[in-house]
């Protein structure tokens, strides 16, 4: 086996006892980026050569990827767009920092929908990613390059960004793990902002367990982001391997309404006959508010959007705003339009009103369950230019995930099978702050299915 | 004819004076500094960085508002306020638009003698004076006709822009800009239109200046644009004469229109460019047009208001909830502890010295008029306590008083100690004259009668042979003057 196929935990283990050096895993590495990127375009910039961290630490030897939107100092930063194409940042952002002080290597910056605009990964202004899987495919978006850089073993753990689902849909569409956390779990100080009151800092792995190590070092209190929690960190892989008997998983039912690809429905179903088999109690709930979701999330978001973008008038950093992309335009005016005088009030104020209506509905779902499990996408893989000329169809793609973002609740995407050799996913959908349930229960599944030991070929 | 009436608000920004920015930690003093030297990711609106509020700045923002009587929303949060303008980096201002910090307060401001003597001594040092003297005689009568509240709409909290700097560059001009004061923490208060002349406008200006330094958040220099004006000025028609409309709640006879003059940065010019606007408005109305509702700006040199923009051209500013700063929320406890912060203010500390050390109002006045000598003029009794009690000096607060006010004493370079031991020098000196001189006097007229009959025969020269025998007689202690003249009394 290549070194490049091991999972942090066992690159970890494996440099404990000797087995081989820092050296030999980020060669490894390197070699497979350099044979794989420019099949997948996965890496918008490699950093190559000898450009090894060589900080002693818990990640000393040990290759990371970071989505383009992820600010890094020294190193060309495009957030997926040519607006900010040679754009080099003057300092690290809080995640970037922590992972280089625990000895991580950056290895690259990854492709991306540019602002973190979309669905498939066809938005980003640098040809799109593909997936692994099958490279007719998208990967899922937006935090494409990511998610495909770990599922074809270009690194073990890659960052991404979850403002509507775009760390759940392409870890469900790539056959890897992808944690959205609780929003304000994860500081989000240097992270160009999409939708900043959405915007959940995540990352993929291959399995649960990398997860939860990985989030023990990102999770905290970060004195430059006023939206982070004091909320206790616990060592999350401490409970891991807890198992889920008795325990309470709620399925709601509006999740499974009309318009789920049946191939999903029956791959969702097979997972909860897993759960069962494992003891959990799968309870019928509802989450009544659902249906308007995807609406409130149009209206928000864009708001955000419209506000975080006009620093980028090219007047200090970048180019001009000619080089913004039709989906960062045609967000640009709606939320321009609903923050407006007269329209603020039937749009942005409804949408907040509703935006609470959500809120309630996870926490009196929780008083019921312990866990909520939903499909990531309504549908499978999907293949490029499939949606590209219909943006009301490439929204719908959000459907499952935005909610979760609206309410701040953290969810786990987890591989729950495959259909015609295309990656289905599930989510994991906890109440605030417990990621360390969610890696338990998506552990549990783990070590009873194979899903995230198959490897794509490519 | 008809009878116009003014109707003034103003809304009036405040730099604090905290050590670090409104939403990072660089510093916040920056006036003066080389450009672009105080700043970081935040405030230049970098990709990725986010503000953190300035605990103090906050702070200081809610004691303004205790101190202008303003009540203490529990909840209150940051908006930004999106617009473009090259020294705005993050293409928004963060803000306060719904849930200021502070809203609904008052000032007393004393006014109707003021207007009569500065009219009568108009640009004078005295009207000056008499300001100061017409208040205390405003508020020794407690003349209802002469006190005037000024509600205050809100005060809240903001951040500072940079600054365009139109330059020439390798000879070709060019616009360059100095971010260093982007994100200095700004205060900004608003009134209701409850005004009525530029001079009330003025007396609420510099009451609300004084109320600043007293609280030690800003220095409010205007010179440095720590303090920047805007009055917003209408001319409506009064009901009748004889019933001036002076209550303050009717907004809804509010004229349809309101013309914004923006940043002034002095008390004159505010006056100056009130009434101007004033007179360009009635000129207007009475040919029975409405004036424009717009933007004006002030030209000083030439002592005129010009248009800058108009209300179709008004920005629409798009305000929201700023998702980077969670909502924040008081509890009534933290509030009870920021009004124990708030020092004694001038209207208080002015009746407690006219009724604790019997000052006049004027002396009052005057000694209030900045915290600093205040705090000077009682370190000083409690000095001379003391000294009563040790050498059994005679000095009164009003003596006190009278040396800080009449001989302007250096109090940056005086110490009270030193003041006070100044002034018990002195006061003994005259202390001796005023026990001993009458008795000496005596002596050496009848020692000297020689002398006396000589000045009472017409040969006034010997005044100064017994002058300086009765300073002998006081070892050279004795007033020369006052001797002189108690010596040509008695040989009268």
């Amino acid at each position: 086996m290549e070194l490049y196929q091991l999972s942090l935990k066992e690159l970890i283990e494996g440099l404990k006892d000797k087995k081989f050096t820092r050296k030999e895993i980020l060669v490894s590495f390197y070699t497979r980026i350099q044979k794989i990127n420019p099949i997948v375009n996965a890496f918008l910039t490699v950093i190559g050569g000898n450009n090894w961290n060589d900080k002693e630490g818990e990640l000393s030897g040990i290759p990371v990827g970071f989505k383009d939107i992820y600010v890094t100092k020294d190193i060309r930063t495009t957030a997926g767009s040519k607006v900010l194409e040679n754009y080099i940042p003057q300092y690290n952002s809080t995640v970037v920092q922590k992972l280089v002080s625990k000895g991580a290597t950056i290895v690259g910056k990854t492709n991306q929908d540019a602002w973190a605009h979309g669905s498939s990964g066809e938005n980003s202004d640098f040809a799109p990613t593909k997936n692994p899987w099958n490279i007719d495919y998208v990967p899922g978006g937006s935090s494409s390059g990511s998610a495909v850089a770990v599922a074809a073993g270009m690194c073990p753990v890659a960052f991404g960004t979850d403002t509507g689902g775009s760390i759940r849909l392409p870890a469900s569409f790539c056959n890897v793990v992808g944690l959205k956390p609780t929003y304000g779990r994860v500081s989000r100080y240097g992270i160009i902002a999409m939708a900043s009151s959405h915007d959940s800092i995540g990352h993929f792995t291959r399995t649960v367990y990398d997860n939860a190590l990985i989030l023990n070092m990102t999770a905290g209190k970060d004195p430059c982001d006023a939206t982070t929690s004091n909320t206790n960190v616990p060592d999350y892989t401490k409970n891991i391997k807890n198992g889920v008997k008795g325990l309470k998983i709620g399925l709601p039912k509006e999740y499974l309404a009309k318009g789920i690809d049946p191939n999903v429905e029956k791959i969702f179903k097979q997972v909860l006959q897993k759960y069962e088999g494992l003891g959990a109690k799968i309870i019928d709930i509802s989450l009544p508010h659902t249906e308007y979701a995807l609406a409130v999330y149009y209206i928000i978001q864009p708001s955000e959007v419209s506000s975080n973008l006009a620093r980028y008038d090219g007047i200090r950093f970048g180019n001009d705003r000619n080089r913004f992309g039709q989906e960062a335009i045609r967000r640009i005016m709606l939320g321009t339009y609903t923050l407006s005088a007269g329209y603020y009030d039937a749009y942005y104020l409804k949408a907040m009103k509703v935006r609470t209506l959500l809120i309630q509905d996870f926490k009196k779902a929780y008083e019921k369950v312990d866990v909520i499990i939903t499909p990531v996408s309504p549908t499978l893989p999907f293949k490029f230019g499939e949606k590209t000329d219909n943006p009301l169809a490439m929204y719908l793609s959000d459907i499952l995930t935005v909610t979760m973002n609206l309410a701040g609740v953290p969810a786990l995407s987890i591989p729950g099978g495959f259909v015609r050799g295309l990656p289905v996913g599930f989510q994991i959908v906890g109440p605030n702050f417990s990621e360390d349930l969610l890696y338990q229960v998506g552990y549990a599944y783990e070590q009873v299915t194979d899903w995230h030991k198959q490897k794509p070929k490519l | 004819m008809n009878n116009f009436e003014p109707i003034i608000g103003l809304e009036i920004h405040v730099e604090l004076k905290t050590k670090s920015k409104m939403f990072c930690g660089c510093n916040a003093d920056y006036f003066g500094h080389e450009p672009n030297t105080h700043c970081c990711p935040v405030c230049l609106g970098l990709p990725g960085a986010l503000p953190v509020p300035n605990r103090r700045a906050v702070e200081w923002c809610v004691m303004l508002g205790l101190a202008l009587n303003c009540e203490i929303p529990l909840l209150s949060k940051f908006d930004r306020k999106n617009y473009f303008y090259p020294d705005l980096p993050k293409g928004y201002q963060i803000s306060q638009y719904d849930k200021p910090f502070c809203v609904n307060g008052w000032m007393e401001i004393y006014i109707k003698d003021v207007i009569s003597n500065e009219v009568r001594n108009p640009g004078s040092i005295a009207a000056v004076k008499n300001i100061r003297f017409a208040r205390s005689l405003a508020n020794a009568r407690d003349d209802n006709g002469s006190k005037k509240t000024i509600r205050i709409r809100r005060v809240h909290m903001e951040e500072d822009t940079g600054k365009l700097l139109h330059g020439v560059v390798n000879g070709e001009k060019c616009t360059l800009i100095d971010f260093n004061r982007s994100s200095v923490p700004l205060v900004e208060i608003v009134t209701e239109p409850d005004i009525r002349s530029s001079d009330e406008a003025k007396i609420f200006l510099k009451k609300l200046y004084q109320i600043i330094r007293y609280l030690g958040i800003s220095d409010a220099d205007m010179v440095k644009g720590s303090m920047r004006l805007e009055p917003n000025i209408s001319v409506g028609i009064a009901a009748s004469p004889s019933a001036p409309r002076n209550d303050n709640n009717k907004e809804s006879e509010l004229p349809s229109y309101k013309v914004e003059v923006k940043n002034i940065n002095s008390f004159n010019f505010v006056k100056k460019a009130i009434d101007y606007e004033i007179e360009r408005q009635i000129e207007i109305l009475e040919r029975g047009e409405i004036p424009k509702q717009e933007t004006r700006g002030w030209d000083e040199k030439k002592g005129i208001t010009y248009s800058q923009r108009s209300k179709e051209e008004a920005h629409d500013y798009r305000y929201f909830p700023e998702p980077d700063i969670p909502p924040i929320r008081w509890t009534t406890d933290q509030i009870t502890k920021y009004k124990l912060q708030i020092p004694e203010l001038p209207d208080k500390k002015l009746k407690r010295f006219i009724k604790e050390y019997g000052l006049s109002e004027y002396d009052a006045a005057i000694l209030t008029e900045e915290k600093e000598v205040a705090e000077y003029y009682e370190s000083g009794i409690k000095n001379y306590e003391l000294r009563i009690k040790n050498e059994k000096v005679n000095i009164t607060p009003k003596i006190i008083a009278n040396w800080i006010i009449n001989k302007k004493v250096n109090i940056s370079r005086v110490t009270p100690e030193e003041l006070v031991k100044l002034i018990s020098q002195k006061q003994q000196t005259v202390q001796i004259d005023e026990k001993e001189l009458d008795k000496i006097i005596d002596e050496i007229l009848s020692d000297n009668q020689k002398a006396v009959n000589d000045y009472k025969a017409g040969k006034t020269q010997v005044l100064m042979f017994l002058l300086g025998m009765v300073m002998r007689g006081l070892a050279g202690k004795g007033d020369t003057a006052l001797i002189r003249k108690l010596l040509e009394k008695r040989l009268q």
